[in-house]
């Protein structure tokens, strides 16, 4: 799965959490009329963070992916909800008074939501873990649940403080999608990796953001770990690359898979890759 | 026979360079002595797997895919004599990465090895068998090159409707690579996927040599010869799709090289379809591989198709050949 590259600067957390509060409360202030009561979600993100988040009732619709298990960590709570495909037409007849989209939201999309007279509020998708008490706080105020955002920053900030990088040697590890792809410095995968005791060699290779580390490179790098993305029902080319007789040689060493769904969106729920990843490290170590 | 043995000499020296070249071209930077030396004393390292198992089957996969495309052009050409016959055009690639999607996205590819390939022969000989019904020896340019055009656009949009449907979320984006082909991480599974299929066609085509040039003395005369037309008919329709359905199942669709070569070599080897077959086999190989080096050395980083260099070799020199059948008055 692309995901957005972000600069690879990182701010002290508390920092941005501040920032962070400070939206929620001019936020608050603009929604003086009272939280909304017809909430509709058109991002698998802006879903789990919702679901999180919503008083019982306050949200009426989210996206199909939220209730597809292999995207999303939350599609057991998703099905209970009606679901929807991101479509004008059909977000205008749910008659929500808040619709929550993303800087990824088709623009065409986005406009004509308003044109129909509906209040559309923008969350950037996290491309870092520091940005994400920043949008917890953003949907929390949205939502009129201040409270309950603040409450889930702080597990956050608790959970992440428990995952201090373990002492030792770090295994060197290539995440491998399909495509050839990888996430290279400033991207949160990198940041997972990195929390899990893990050396990524797509910034070895000098790859910023997400980029495709071709196979031949991968190989004479020699990673000690090779992380591979999960696999979707059919087939394709794109994913052929993950059986390649030269991967699996390299993955004889070590490695194994992590779900698109416990890292896609940034939510405290990233905190479970890294716990996977650290697990997978461990296994490799102990197999040296 | 003296001037077609040092042309083909040549073909292959220029096969052999190329396939050196393509062995020692990639974005890992191995130097030229030590990536040989890896490759063939196979000591387990990095260098050996880069080699062994990345460079080395796409090398292979060029050379015999190139030369199965260039075989089935001549052979084809000869049998229809009409120098615009070529699998790629007249939708046998097409009809062949059909049959290949359709036996990867139900699954039957995973369930049995050969399948893949199977069903891409089967793609390739409804194309053929289609082909021949509508135009025949005896249609014109045009009649051949419009049912080209027609079967080229139902196995087209069929191939895009079943990436579509497919649940796979990367399938879709794959309508290009099915169209244009490309050789980009493929492997020896791959060539023994595909060599078997290919052997077997690259025989049959080559067994119709002598029956192509006794052709060029007219229907009759072949036929005394002991060369009857429904049994050329059958064996090139086999021949052609097991070579062009084997290379389609794990290369994608890569088009007009059946035109381009032939149409280079047909002067230099005399009227002789016999002696076309065996020159435009090398021929192909040879611009197959450079055309796989070329998309390396433009666009490293960017899968660039095959189809797309082809095409551009290729499509202009359609249009010449276009311009000088109706000049000459062959429609």
């Amino acid at each position: 799965m692309p995901r957005p590259a972000g600069p690879s600067t990182l701010a002290s957390p508390r920092a941005s959490d501040l920032a962070a509060l400070t939206v929620a409360l001019l936020g608050a202030t603009a929604a003086a009329a009272g939280p909304p009561q017809r909430v509709v979600s058109l991002n698998l993100c802006t879903d789990q963070l919702a679901m999180m988040l919503a008083a019982p009732g306050q949200l009426v619709s989210v996206t199909h992916l939220a209730a597809d298990p292999m995207m999303s960590v939350m599609a057991d709570q998703a099905t209970g909800f009606p679901l929807n495909h991101g479509r004008a037409e059909e977000i205008h007849a749910l008659t929500p008074d808040l619709v929550l989209a993303t800087n990824w939201t088709p623009r065409h999309t986005f406009s004509l939501l308003e044109r129909l007279g509906l209040r559309v509020e923008q969350m950037p998708l996290a491309t870092r873990l520091d940005q994400i008490p920043g949008n917890i706080a953003h949907i929390g105020a949205l939502l009129g649940r201040e409270a309950q955002a603040q409450a889930l920053v702080e597990d956050f900030h608790a959970g992440l403080a428990a995952l201090a990088p373990p002492p030792g040697a770090r295994p060197r590890a290539v995440l491998h999608n399909a495509n050839n792809y990888t996430s290279g410095a400033g991207t949160m995968a990198a940041e997972l990796l990195a929390l899990a005791g893990l050396a990524n060699i797509a910034e070895e290779a000098g790859i910023i953001g997400g980029g495709n580390l071709a196979m031949e490179q991968i190989v004479m790098l020699a990673p000690d770990l090779v992380i591979q993305a999960q696999r979707y029902p059919g087939a394709s080319r794109a994913e052929a690359v993950m059986d390649h007789p030269a991967m699996l040689a390299l993955r004889d060493r070590g490695g194994g898979a992590l779900a698109d769904a416990e890292w896609v969106c940034g939510t405290p729920h990233v905190l479970r890759a890294v716990a996977r990843l650290a697990a997978l490290r461990d296994a490799a170590e102990g197999g040296e | 026979m003296m001037r077609l043995a040092l042309l083909l000499t040549l073909l292959a020296a220029l096969n052999a360079a190329l396939f050196l070249t393509s062995l020692l071209t990639g974005p890992a930077g191995l130097s030229p002595a030590p990536a040989l030396a890896a490759l063939i004393r196979g000591e387990g390292t990095a260098e050996t797997l880069v080699m062994r198992e990345i460079r080395l089957p796409r090398a292979l996969l060029a050379a015999m895919i190139g030369a199965s495309l260039g075989l089935a052009g001549a052979a084809m050409q000869g049998y229809l004599r009409n120098p615009l016959a070529e699998p790629g055009l007249l939708g046998v690639s097409g009809s062949a990465a059909l049959g290949a999607v359709i036996a990867l996205q139900t699954g039957l590819a995973a369930a049995f090895t050969l399948a893949l390939p199977l069903a891409a022969l089967i793609g390739a000989v409804v194309a053929v068998a289609l082909i021949l019904a509508l135009a025949g020896r005896h249609g014109g340019s045009i009649t051949l090159i419009l049912a080209g055009i027609a079967v080229s656009a139902m196995a087209g949009a069929l191939t895009a409707l079943v990436l579509n449907l497919s649940p796979n979320p990367f399938a879709a984006a794959e309508i290009v690579f099915w169209m244009m082909g490309s050789l980009a991480d493929r492997s020896m599974t791959h060539v023994w996927l595909a060599l078997p299929l290919m052997a077997l066609g690259w025989a049959l085509l080559a067994s119709l040599a002598r029956g192509l040039d006794a052709l060029t003395l007219g229907e009759d005369v072949a036929a005394s010869l002991g060369h009857a037309l429904p049994r050329l008919r059958l064996t090139l329709v086999a021949g052609t799709a097991c070579v062009v359905g084997a290379g389609t199942a794990v290369a994608g669709a890569i088009g007009f090289i059946g035109l381009v070569v032939p149409h280079i070599l047909r002067p230099l080897v005399g009227a002789r379809p016999s002696h076309l077959l065996a020159a435009s086999a090398l021929g192909g190989a040879a611009l197959l591989l450079a055309a796989d080096i070329a998309v390396r050395l433009i666009l490293p980083e960017r899968d660039l198709k095959l189809g797309v260099l082809t095409a551009l070799v290729g499509a202009p020199l359609f249009l010449h050949l276009i311009y000088r059948t109706r000049r000459e008055g062959l429609t």
